[in-house]
């Protein structure tokens, strides 16, 4: 606490931001349940998302102004970077619920259907031609929940998209060192590098959906197997795009000249989220291509 | 007296005018009374829910509403006051509170903090508004029970379903800001010497809670994300036709909802270890075990969640695991009860509002503990479970225990936030009317359920009438009694009381709020103390 200089604590002026931020959420729900539902208001979601946008562009240019006109002091840098640390956390927590489903539907739940631990009942009496077998390319009702023709496998995209986003890290980090270093055009350079391969990976995700759902037979309501697979890859891809999003904005900014050696916290918490999609990732290539 | 002197700090206050104050407020206490407010509002229609329940219930046979309208009733009473209550009450009084405390100016992260509040009114809007609407004829609100267990909330949910999941996704991000914000205040805004083991315990408590809420609130978002696509968009993670389980919406809920119940419950062991120490006028007991029993009933709340599923089915090593893993929580708190009792043991003792709802907290949360204890066997659970003892059992520890803490709160610290020292008659009339009223109200709940009386039903067997008659009085006693809470805060709030505050206010108090002025200057600390 001795480092931190308590003579100048930083209290922001009233701000309309969050007002607008509810706002904007409640009229993205409500367009978004009325979108779900075919109702006359879903117009409002495109109206909902405009002043999500309109939010984030302002309350961080906002930001950005504060911390550009010198305002913010140590104490308030380790705050942000407390406040950074622990939403990656919760985003952390927020996929440790799809996992947690995954392995609680392969270890128990397939293989109770199947007549598994005591229940051989279960199996006799609701479907016993299913067979616990994971990738489930046969789900317990066929009618009910189209089964895929085939498994995804890990080899060849899946594993390529791996080495591209492993690689991003890397390149992200040289920036990084590049920016501590006041070199700018390193730091440039290879943060576009970073935000290309995070467009790539990108890219190729979408060839992969396509490829799912048009040969393969794998979509969303295919079953247990389906599901899991787009819903954790799905809010992962979302991940990397707000990442990529987050990545492009810095890139500007540094392009901009927004950033000194010693303070640049926009970066590193950008370059931390980063770091968490590609973990992430990691989980997701071992526990739902490979094994 | 030193109130008079104080009153030129004010001056040096630009407070913001007009309604812009609240809307675009960067202030913890602004802040901090808007969630109180919006808390005592939601108290007061979570509050009329019941009372219906309760005229319903009050003999058997269907006279006032139908079956359906019944469980909606049930469903949005829980979800009013699990996340409409007591969780915007201790966020509330932890934005008040925290900066005083730790000597700081304000929050960590003031703008946050807003839309944290901000957030609250756009979901419960959502959410009442499907009430409002089932009561004009148009669908039916939730109707599934606040656990809203998979299917019938997914293959059997009404339309408005898809209204309550992404009013709980807009409550969870407002709880996620507002626990970062804490957790980011705490860290980071201490005055110099503060360390961590001189913090109050209130702090402490709040602190461990903001983790609690971190950890729990993203997998709720992640169970109704799922309710959300198996009901619309064809994923079968709840529907075992597809390879999923609706036993697995179980398990996530509850992963969330047991360190929910403790989310529920930590800030008012907090408010309780600042209060009784200073009627005691003695330090507390054993302050480092009150913050590692904190510590560890925080940790045991992430293994213990099946407890809540042992009918439902699972491996006999799971229910035994659940079951010793449950028992060990009575330790840690044991170790907080005896602590309060020791520090009450020999002190100079006296007994004005907030001491008496401290005591009775003591006293009636022990009570739903120990009924806690009998329903974690599992061998016993099998009989209690789905009863009314389940349902006596948390709103002993959820009424008498969170609520009477969030009560005795606000007794304890409304002379430092107005002013004004409250009513001290009329809050020992609600004092004594809410507890005898409320366990007329609930004690009988106990029976009921060890004879049989299955919980969320409008009607039921005649054998349950004489006790179920005996509630539905002690309710209507306990709502009633409220009033003369809400009354006794707006009198106080509007200096009509005949006594000023000092800025001591209670004379065995200790702690960095008690030397700001009463009413506290709107920026609490704008150089920082020094805590020896």
């Amino acid at each position: 606490m001795s480092t931190t200089n308590h003579g100048e604590y930083f209290i922001p002026e009233p701000s309309k931001w969050p007002v607008i931020g509810t706002i904007a959420l409640v009229t993205t729900v409500i367009g978004a349940v009325h979108t779900i539902h075919a109702g006359e208001l879903n117009w409002l979601l495109p109206i909902g998302f405009l002043l999500i946008a309109y939010l984030f562009f302002g309350w961080f240019g906002a930001v950005i102004d504060e911390s550009m006109g010198g305002h913010y002091n140590a104490q308030v840098d380790k705050s942000f970077r407390i406040g950074m640390l622990w939403f990656i956390f919760s985003e952390v927590m927020f996929f440790a619920a799809f996992f947690g489903a995954l392995f609680y539907a392969r270890v128990f739940a397939l293989d109770w259907l199947g007549g598994g631990g005591n229940n051989a009942a279960t199996h006799e009496y609701l479907w016993p031609a299913f067979n616990a077998i994971w990738p489930v390319l046969s789900n317990p009702d066929n009618t009910k929940f189209a089964p895929p023709a085939e498994a995804m496998g890990a080899s060849g995209l899946p594993a390529f998209n791996t080495a591209v986003l492993l690689a991003s890290s890397v390149t992200v980090t040289i920036a990084h060192h590049g920016l501590r270093a006041n070199h700018r055009k390193p730091l440039i350079i290879w943060l576009a590098i970073t935000v290309a391969l995070g467009v790539s990976f990108l890219f190729l995700q979408a060839e992969e959906y396509m490829h799912a759902y048009e040969q393969m037979g794998l979509t969303l309501d295919s079953g247990i197997y389906g599901s899991t697979f787009f819903m954790l890859t799905g809010f992962h891809g979302f991940h990397v795009t707000m990442g990529t999003t987050m990545l492009l904005v810095m890139l500007i900014r540094s392009i901009k000249g927004h950033f000194t050696s010693d303070n640049h916290f926009a970066f590193e918490a950008v370059a931390w989220y980063w770091h968490f999609v590609d973990v992430v990732w990691l989980g997701l290539y071992i526990f739902v291509y490979w094994l | 007296m030193s109130a008079v002197i104080e009153e030129h700090h004010d001056h040096h206050d630009h407070k913001p005018t007009g309604i812009g104050r609240w809307l675009f407020s960067t202030n913890h206490k602004d802040i901090g009374t808007m969630y109180l407010w919006f808390s005592f509002i939601m108290f007061f229609i979570g509050g009329a829910l019941a009372l219906v329940i309760r005229a319903e219930l009050f003999e058997p046979g269907l006279q006032f509403v139908e079956p359906e309208l019944f469980n909606q009733l049930t469903t949005l009473h829980g979800l009013i006051m699990v996340f409409g209550v007591i969780m915007p009450a201790f966020v509330g009084l932890a934005n008040w509170m925290i900066p005083m405390m730790i000597g700081a100016p304000d929050m960590a992260l003031p703008r946050m903090n807003n839309w944290s509040f901000w957030l609250l009114p756009g979901a419960f809007g959502l959410l009442i508004a499907s009430l409002v609407m089932s009561l004009m004829g148009m669908g039916s609100a939730p109707n599934f029970g606040w656990t809203f267990y998979a299917p019938l909330s997914t293959t059997y949910g009404p339309a408005s379903t898809d209204y309550f999941i992404f009013s709980v996704h807009m409550m969870g991000i407002s709880s996620i800001m507002g626990a970062i914000n804490i957790i980011a205040t705490i860290m980071n805004m201490r005055a110099p010497g503060m360390t961590y083991m001189k913090m109050p315990i209130f702090v402490w408590t709040w602190f461990i809670t903001a983790y609690l809420l971190i950890a729990v609130m993203p997998v709720l978002a992640g169970v109704v994300t799922m309710m959300l696509t198996d009901r619309h968009f064809g994923t079968s993670f709840f529907n075992a036709a597809g390879g999923g389980d609706p036993v697995l919406f179980q398990h996530v809920f509850w992963f969330f909802g047991h360190p929910e119940v403790y989310i529920m419950i930590l800030p008012s062991f907090g408010i309780i270890s600042q209060i009784v120490p200073t009627f005691a006028r003695k330090k507390i007991f054993g302050y480092s075990s009150m913050v590692y029993a904190t510590a560890s009933i925080a940790f045991l709340s992430f293994i213990v969640w099946a407890h809540h599923m042992f009918t439902t089915g699972m491996p006999v090593a799971g229910e035994l695991f659940f079951m010793y893993a449950t028992m060990l929580i009575a330790v840690p708190t044991g170790v907080k009860v005896f602590n309060w009792v020791s520090t009450m043991w020999r002190g100079s003792l006296s007994f004005e509002t907030p001491m008496l709802f401290a005591i009775a907290f003591i006293f009636l949360f022990t009570i739903g503990g120990f009924t806690g204890l009998m329903l974690c066997i599992v061998p016993a659970d099998f009989q209690y479970h789905d009863t009314y003892f389940v349902v006596a059992h948390f709103h002993y520890v959820l009424v008498t225990g969170a609520a009477f803490g969030i009560m005795a709160g606000v007794y304890y610290w409304i002379p430092k936030w107005t002013g004004n020292m409250y009513d001290e008659t009329l809050g020992k009339w609600h004092f004594w009317l809410s507890v005898i009223s409320v366990n007329v109200l609930f004690f009988p709940m106990h029976f009921l359920g060890l004879a049989g009386m299955p919980r969320r039903i409008p009607d039921y067997s005649l054998q349950f009438a004489e006790f179920n008659a005996v509630a539905s009085i002690g309710a209507f006693v306990f709502g009633f009694t409220q009033l003369i809470f809400l009354y006794n805060v707006i009198k106080t709030a509007r200096g009509k009381t005949s006594v000023k505050a000092t800025s001591q206010v209670w004379e065995g108090a200790e702690g960095l709020e008690w030397t700001l002025p009463s009413p506290a200057p709107f920026h609490s600390f704008t150089t920082p103390p020094q805590v020896k």
